[in-house]
């Protein structure tokens, strides 16, 4: 149940959203992600986004550990 | 996300692991999320450590923490349509399982989402069992607050709702418990945010790391642990997913609804303020009220230590129990029922497929 899965926004009507999960589309509760705009990566759980992934945050950690075990 | 392939980088999880065997000095870390104890066991990262590093898994999977008196209390109330999580379906109670009592005649169903339930309460009285950590209770707080919005009397939820950092509190201070760092729930920790965390090096005197789910994020937050030494504190390793500060909407609609109270962790036993009730405001929509409930701390099935597994007292083939009788396809405990379950999750990944229990006996 706790299974967590990103999604891309597909559409925004208020608080509801279309959001595509890998070529299937859900309606999800966009309730608590307010600033989430079209074609941003939600985590989706339970039915409602939960929080807007960040391709930059993620390629800073990858370099970050690259940096630190790159070279053992 | 292709992104999270690049955190699989076979070079880089050689590199840590090779990292990891350089330590000596023995260390016990947590994990308390289900989803971490299925990926350690999944990627086999257990295997890629040396011995002075134990992994232990504590009570992250919300079907585990939920006490059998909660399911003989659904099962109860057969005058109206029952919506679980599909999890829920096959942990034992006292008078056997949910499915037991869907093949009775009772009107249970599965969802994905407590919003599914609100449909169903539309046209015939609806009881959704709302079980969960913070990554699920503000959906439900808001599945509430849609009820009261759209004016659904016949709509209600029986909680056991907990949370996590009070469990981790009330672990830490028990005295047979030994941890020395947290793998920190990844997804819980995007609601709540770091700072309901920090107790841990402040009152403890052990750190945490929040992290991701893939094998690069886990054993680099197992090397943080270690690096942290004599010095622990909280870190978010996963900011591609988890703001420093949590989402503040989703727990602004947890304490708008929600308050919290004293909850009955399978295992652990009552922990003061580590569940949540419905506030007087929405107190209609409270099925324990409303159909006369009250959830005990029923003794556990004879033999079962999902107990002393969710609290890292044993591993799961400690227990009499494991491989032999209590198996996937016939579970005894909920530990072995739910996919996130340690139990389930050591049957699965951590014992070759010949060596279970039953088998080594022969």
């Amino acid at each position: 149940m706790c299974l967590a899965i990103p999604g891309k926004i597909l559409q925004r009507r208020e608080d509801m959203g279309i959001v595509d999960f890998g070529g299937m589309q859900k309606e999800i509760s966009l309730v608590f992600v307010p600033e989430a705009q079209l074609s941003d990566w939600v985590l989706v759980h339970t039915g409602y986004a939960m929080s807007i992934l960040s391709e930059d945050e993620a390629h800073e950690t990858l370099s970050l550990l690259r940096e630190r075990y790159g070279d053992c | 996300m292709a992104i999270a392939d690049k955190f699989r980088d076979p070079i880089l999880v050689r590199a840590i692991a090779s990292k990891l065997h350089e330590n000596t000095r023995p260390i016990r870390i947590m994990e308390v999320c289900g989803t971490h104890t299925m990926s350690i066991g999944k990627w086999g990262l257990r295997k890629m450590l040396p011995k002075s590093i134990e992994l232990i898994s504590g009570p992250g999977c919300p079907v585990c923490v939920t006490p059998a008196g909660y399911i003989d209390a659904l099962m109860g109330l057969e005058s109206a349509t029952v919506c679980v999580f599909g999890d829920l379906m096959r942990v034992p109670g006292a008078n056997g399982t949910l499915e037991d009592a869907r093949s009775r005649g009772h009107d249970i169903r599965i969802v994905y989402s407590p919003m599914q339930a609100l449909e169903i309460a539309q046209e015939r009285e609806t009881v959704f069992a709302a079980i969960g950590f913070e990554t699920t209770i503000p959906g439900i707080a808001h599945t509430i607050k849609l009820a009261k919005t759209q004016g659904i009397g016949t709509f209600s939820v029986l909680a056991a709702l907990k949370a996590i950092p009070p469990a981790l509190d009330a672990l830490l201070s028990s005295e047979n418990i030994q941890v020395d760092g947290f793998i920190l729930p990844g997804h819980v920790c995007a609601v709540l945010g770091m700072e309901p965390f920090r107790f841990l090096p402040e009152k403890y005197n052990v750190g945490g790391v929040i992290t991701g789910f893939e094998p690069l994020e886990i054993l680099s937050a197992i090397q943080q642990l270690i690096d942290m030494n004599d010095h622990p504190a909280i870190h978010n390793q996963y900011a591609r997913v988890v703001s420093d500060r949590g989402n503040p909407h989703a727990r602004r609609m947890i304490d708008a609804v929600l308050q919290p109270n004293d909850a009955i962790w399978r295992g652990l036993g009552t922990i003061p303020g580590s569940g949540y009730t419905l506030r007087d405001d929405y107190a209609s929509f409270d099925a324990s009220a409303k159909f006369g409930i009250t959830i005990t701390d029923e003794a556990e099935n004879r033999g079962c230590r999902c107990g002393d597994v969710l609290k890292g007292v044993i591993k799961p083939d400690q227990c009499e129990l494991f491989g032999a009788v209590c198996t996937p396809a016939s579970p005894i405990g909920p530990c072995m029922v739910s996919s996130e379950g340690s139990c389930a999750a050591y049957y699965r990944y951590e014992l070759p497929q010949t060596s279970t229990k039953d088998q080594r006996q022969c």
